[in-house]
């Protein structure tokens, strides 16, 4: 046996060739992704030209041929936006009609909130929980002292002059606060098998979820005076309050009762195993996972109640977009609409974005890989 | 631009009835003397009528009406809350009593005037529909606009006007129809209609949002009585009668020469009796409203005469550029008219 015969074997793999040039780099992801096959050029094709149509307009608009400074709308040429407006009136988008003197007290308000949420976010800190609910009831104290005044020193600014952006986040800031406790409430007093409980609920979720906001609003801006004694007169804004958060608790009811349903019957009968009571059960077993599951559901309620706030403009508040709008009758700014309108817009997107990837966090966060 | 649906008709009318029981009688000036200001309802945005200017003030014509009262009550314009109320709020508001004073480009008519349990007390304002084209069709009277396609609001007293005043004059009219003016801005803009009809005032000022105002003109045609005032509750005549004689003071003033700035040399040169009933200095006109002898003095002072409110906010002085027209002087060809005050 010639077993000394050298045998040609590799000891070791040859080096890997890149793929070719066609497969690789820019070229090959724009081969794989947008050139594909004769319908997909087609479809990349007539993409690019409608954004090569709408994008450079826009931004000529916006950026290129605009004006940014001036003091009325006759320092605007007309050929791109006009920015002025936005600029000479950005303390009344964001402040209302809060005194210019006053207006610390908001940013005071928004600096305390700020501080007060950093242990929620240092994961070290126990407790979370306990904390969080004290911060529920005692920050809106702080806010509501700081915003409305009289005490303290602090001059009174009756809520009438409460406008702008900060009007929008106190009333979307109180209808998302109260609309989730609320909304767990008839969501569990729906699935109770207390009939006179379960009643109110159902009466209470269809009812409200079968008029619209507007008629809401109005009802109570428009309607409710009349049937007061005379001189006895709630507050206007007070009133729109109590609606959204009405309102806003029967939708997140439904969503939380969606994620009650969704929790097998086993979970149910595990906790009544362990010797757990209803109020037990519910908040160490059953609400903890229901939650976590329709968080999507629950912000694409608060991002909608954002939005919505928007309609107490029917009721003579002046909201964030109210207040755009109220700029716009102004006979120095007199048709600008478009630049409000975007500048609306772009803010109201921020907010709702922001909120929207906080919630795709907070998922991932509770993520216990019970993912389906 | 007024909504005349039959709902909001009717739902006037509830509300109407539904307050005629809350009237109350005299009450008004007491309380507005004990709590320290004027609550006012204005419009939410109105240009040259009320709107917000850069610093957050409340300006305009129907503002100033409120800071004029507001002066003549308490010696200081500045003692004013306005409250800004939406076309549906405004009646509920004063019949609530969540405002003392509706100053907010309302047309007085006989049912409002009566079934509302409002009352007017003066016109400020002489409005009336009115028709705008532009300036290359070269058309110089609505009678030459048969055939022409005209964008309007739907839903309001403007379309219905629109329509007898064509028919009326045997001519035919395309309606283009938009739901706000921004919207029929644009539409007429693009020249979608030939004719841009609403109240006068809402011509001049939508005329001002056009990227070029004076390429459109403002036809001389008026076609209905829109007068605009300032309404109080029924059965309160007190604070009634200062409301009314307010105004009548500032158009009096305009009248007599009397400015914002002459009114403190006049009040103590003048010779002219009219003139010192007005100011203070002679008779006893304050006393009878259950105000102090300065109440038009304050007034005058606060806002000017009747004139210097109207170039301020709508006419020469503001961007909408308004002429006088039905608005000036009896004596100077319009019909603005005070009855004496003696």
């Amino acid at each position: 046996m010639a077993t000394n015969i050298p045998h040609y074997v590799r000891s070791q793999s040859t080096e890997s060739l890149p793929p070719p040039v066609a497969e690789r780099g820019v070229v090959g992801w724009l081969k794989r992704n947008l050139f594909s096959s004769i319908g997909n050029t087609i479809l990349t094709l007539i993409a690019l030209w409608l954004l090569w149509e709408i994008v450079p307009p826009i931004l000529n608009w916006a950026f290129f041929s605009a004006t940014f400074t001036g003091t009325d709308r006759a320092s605007c040429d007309g050929a791109g936006a006009c920015w002025p407006f936005v600029n000479a009136r950005f303390g009344q988008f964001v402040y209302g009609f809060y005194p210019v003197s006053q207006r610390w007290r908001v940013d005071a308000a928004v600096v305390v909130l700020l501080l007060a949420m950093v242990p929620l976010f240092l994961p070290r800190f126990e407790r979370k929980l306990a904390y969080a609910l004290g911060l529920l009831v005692v920050y809106p104290i702080v806010a509501y002292v700081l915003f409305l005044g009289g005490k303290f020193g602090l001059s009174h600014v009756e809520t009438s002059r409460w406008g702008g952006l900060f009007l929008t986040l106190v009333i979307a800031g109180v209808g998302i606060t109260t609309s989730l406790p609320l909304g767990v409430v008839l969501a569990l007093g729906r699935r109770s098998t207390m009939p006179a409980i379960r009643m109110v609920c159902v009466v209470f979720i269809e009812l409200v979820r079968g008029v619209p906001l507007i008629t809401v609003l109005f009802m109570a801006s428009v309607m409710l005076p009349l049937f007061l004694p005379e001189g006895v007169n709630f507050d206007k804004l007070l009133r729109a309050l109590v609606g959204f958060s009405l309102f806003s608790a029967a939708y997140m009811a439904e969503v939380v009762r969606g994620g009650l349903q969704a929790i097998p019957k086993g979970q149910y009968e595990a906790a009544a195993a362990l010797g757990l009571g209803y109020w037990k059960s519910m908040g160490l077993i059953i609400l903890p996972q229901a939650l976590k599951i329709v968080i999507p559901g629950i912000v694409n309620t608060f991002i909608g109640l954002f939005k919505d706030t928007s309609l107490v403009l029917i009721i003579g508040l002046f909201d964030f977009l109210n207040t755009v709008q109220a700029g716009l009758s102004d006979p120095n700014w007199i048709g600008l609409a478009i630049e409000g309108y975007v500048f609306a817009a772009a803010v109201y997107w921020v907010f709702c974005f922001a909120m929207s990837r906080y919630s795709q966090h907070l998922e991932r966060k509770l993520d216990t890989g019970h993912k389906r | 631009m007024r909504l005349t649906p039959t709902v909001a008709g009717g739902a006037a009318l509830c509300i109407g009835l539904l307050a005629g029981n809350a009237a109350f009688a005299g009450a008004t000036l007491d309380a507005v003397k004990k709590k320290g200001f004027v609550q006012c309802g204005v419009s939410t945005g109105l240009p040259g009528f009320s709107s917000t200017n850069d610093k957050g003030e409340w300006t305009g014509l129907d503002v100033d009406v409120c800071r004029a009262i507001a002066a003549a009550v308490f010696g200081d314009g500045s003692k004013v809350k306005f409250t800004p109320l939406t076309s549906k709020e405004r009646f509920t508001a004063l019949q609530s009593g969540e405002v003392d004073i509706l100053s907010r480009n309302t047309t007085w008519s006989l049912q409002r005037d009566t079934a509302l349990g409002l009352n007017f007390t003066n016109v400020t304002y002489y409005d009336g529909q009115g028709f705008m084209v532009p300036k290359k069709l070269e058309v110089t009277s609505a009678k030459e606009l048969d055939g022409a396609a005209v964008c309007v609001q739907p839903g309001t007293t403007t379309e219905l006007n629109l329509s007898d005043y064509f028919r009326g004059n045997g001519m035919k009219f395309t309606p283009v129809v938009f739901e706000n003016d921004d919207e029929i801005r644009v539409a007429f803009e693009q020249g979608r209609c030939d004719v841009f009809t609403t109240d006068a005032s809402g011509l001049y000022s939508n005329r001002l949002g056009m990227p070029t105002p004076d390429d459109y003109v403002v036809l001389p045609e008026i076609i209905s009585k829109e007068p605009l005032g300032p309404a109080v509750r029924q059965g309160d005549d007190e604070w009634e009668n200062v409301g009314r004689w307010t105004v009548n003071a500032l158009i009096t003033a305009e009248e007599l020469g009397v400015t914002s700035e002459n009114v403190e040399e006049m009040k103590g040169s003048s010779d002219n009796p009219n003139v010192k009933r007005l100011l203070g200095t002679e008779d006893t006109m304050g006393e009878y409203l259950k105000l102090d002898a300065d109440w038009a003095v304050n007034a005058i002072k606060a806002v000017g005469n009747y004139g210097e409110v109207f170039e301020r906010n709508v006419g020469q002085g503001s961007p909408l550029k308004i002429e006088r027209g039905l608005n000036a002087l009896w004596t100077n060809g319009g019909i603005l008219y005070a009855p004496p005050i003696r």
